[in-house]
């Protein structure tokens, strides 16, 4: 088979091997349902789910009692706004969120203004972090939830959740987070942030899809969520659904191998990471970092190669090399990137953009392998582009008069 | 999105990519779309003045590989061809060679809009009435 290398981590992680051999005999070996109290089966599944509760709640330095698990971060997410907003809607009706947010945030706050809510959504400086000024001016009386990302998707920009944590207690409402891609490859513990809510999913931090975590704190303050999902009153009545045991069970393996290799991970993908940005940086003209670079997930860079479209650029190297770009042309929509755009990038760096996201399985050979590949690819298009032809030329381009379609 | 083998084989292999002298008086450039779309066709043909017929084209393009394929098809289409017969090349021809899928049938109209802003181009440099083509158009 030809050489294929996997930069696409943040769109989801391979499951880690050992989380898979910790899944295999729920499946068929221990079948039982954790809701039956009446027969080992039962119990054996049950027991299986507390375990991993506790690994996660150890990764999370949180009581196993705070965890409520989801099929997914989209879930979690939606449990979490609709939840409190509904919870809450005495205290009042507004809530705070970030354009740069994931559609499972955006989408969600559309339906809660549709449902009668108030959505303030803040814009992010060019480097991607948030003002919190801006912030801080925003809470009003009626204001019941903040809704910040921890780290963004595409740019791995990391916000301030301190600081953030500190306003929200300052004016007594609730600080929720999308955690998705955060947990489990830096340090996430909640309380210690004072956020009250946070969500995760399995599948980013190397266990399987199809199960996710709400956090949702239990004590100073005590917060509740009305349930989105009726039936048996699973997860002490936030979310009903017999549980994914064996994904469970695999979630919680990962956690704790992510506890305990999260650093030496981290160490080693910082190193890959700023191997192949400065690479590109020190050796191809006219290539862009896209977000902050000190306040930034270790395993991701978000790079624009100017006057090259980032479909056409993946398609040099699509074959061995999977990553993710915010070109329009690789999305549904025909729009680039709504994220790159908030950061002010325009659209012409959007339509450039590739994201790297090195994951646990990333070896140095690869890297290696990518940067030679996609410079090639780089200098490719260029010369098929007419517009580096006219950057050459000494074109101004933003006098050109071009004829949108 | 997988793309057809067509697609694929221009993108792999595209045909006539190059620059000719915009400023000659038989040359014809088209240059459409906005970097802001990301999507920019220069399209340009070199008119043989004795024959009357199109005896070269190149085109760069900043877009994806669709939008590749499309204006390298579109050269290889114009070589040879008169004017008149250039501007009969329709956008769903292309769509058709290429097995484009929807959301890149608007490769082919820029590949379209590339050919006749290059004959527009063209035909103003010579002084040639681009009323009556249009209606051939």
């Amino acid at each position: 088979m030809a050489r294929r290398i996997y930069l696409d981590n943040n769109a989801t992680t391979p499951c880690d091997p050992r989380v898979v051999d910790a899944m295999i005999p729920w499946f068929y070996q221990h079948p039982g349902n954790a809701a039956s109290r009446n027969h080992p089966f039962g119990w054996e599944a049950e027991e299986a789910v507390d375990y991993a509760r506790e690994q996660i709640a150890a990764l999370l330095g949180a009581d196993s009692k705070e965890i409520i698990f989801t099929s997914g971060a989209t879930e979690s997410n939606n449990l979490a706004l609709k939840g409190v907003y509904e919870m809450y809607s005495r205290k009042g009706n507004h809530i705070i969120t970030v354009k740069t947010e994931h559609k499972a945030v955006l989408d969600t706050c559309a339906k809660i203004e549709k449902m009668g809510g108030e959505v303030t959504y803040l814009d992010v400086r060019n480097d991607g972090l948030i003002d919190l000024a801006e912030l801080e001016a925003a809470i009003k009386s009626n204001t019941i939830m903040v809704s910040v990302m921890w780290a963004n998707n595409e740019t791995g920009v990391i916000q301030d959740m301190k600081a953030i944590g500190e306003i929200c207690a300052k004016h007594g409402i609730l600080f929720m987070s999308d955690a998705t891609q955060a947990v489990g490859k830096i340090k996430t513990h909640p309380r210690e942030l004072g956020i009250h809510l946070m969500s995760f999913t399995g599948h980013k931090m190397y266990g399987p899809k199809g199960v996710g975590v709400l956090y949702v704190s239990r004590k100073s303050p005590r917060v509740k969520v009305t349930a989105q999902m009726d039936g048996g009153g699973h997860e002490r009545g936030m979310r009903s659904g017999t549980l994914n045991v064996p994904a469970i069970v695999g979630m919680g393996k990962a956690a704790e191998i992510a506890m305990k290799e999260m650093e030496q991970d981290a160490a080693r993908l910082s190193k890959l990471r700023d191997k192949l940005e400065n690479a590109f940086l020190q050796n191809v003209e006219e290539v862009y970092v896209n977000g902050n670079r000190e306040h930034r997930m270790p395993h991701v860079t978000n790079l624009s190669f100017k006057h090259v479209e980032g479909e056409g650029l993946m398609m040099t190297f699509n074959q061995e090399i999977a990553l993710s770009s915010g070109s329009a042309c690789t999305s549904a929509s025909l729009e680039p990137s709504y994220v790159l755009v908030a950061l002010g990038l325009g659209d012409d760096l959007a339509h450039s953009s590739l994201r790297f996201s090195l994951g646990r399985f990333t070896q140095e050979e690869d890297i290696d392998y990518v940067i030679e590949q996609i410079t090639k690819g780089v200098n490719h298009m260029r010369e098929l582009s007419p517009i580096w032809e006219m950057y050459k030329e000494g074109v101004d381009l933003s006098q050109v008069e071009w004829s949108e379609h | 999105m997988a793309y057809s083998n067509k697609v694929m084989d221009h993108f792999a292999n595209p045909r006539n990519v190059g620059t000719l002298s915009k400023d000659a008086k038989n040359v014809g450039t088209g240059l459409v779309g906005a970097p802001e779309c990301g999507d920019v066709m220069r399209l340009q043909i070199q008119v043989n003045e004795e024959t009357g017929l199109i005896e070269d084209a190149k085109f760069k393009t900043f877009g994806c590989g669709s939008a590749i394929a499309s204006s390298s098809l579109a050269t290889e289409w114009l070589k040879g061809k008169s004017i008149d017969e250039a501007l009969t090349i329709d956008n769903m021809d292309i769509v058709e060679e290429l097995a484009l899928p929807p959301v890149k049938i608007h490769c082919s109209v820029l590949a379209e809009d590339a050919i006749k802003a290059a004959i527009k181009d063209y035909q103003a440099k010579n002084n040639i009435a681009v009323e009556a083509n249009e209606q051939v158009a």
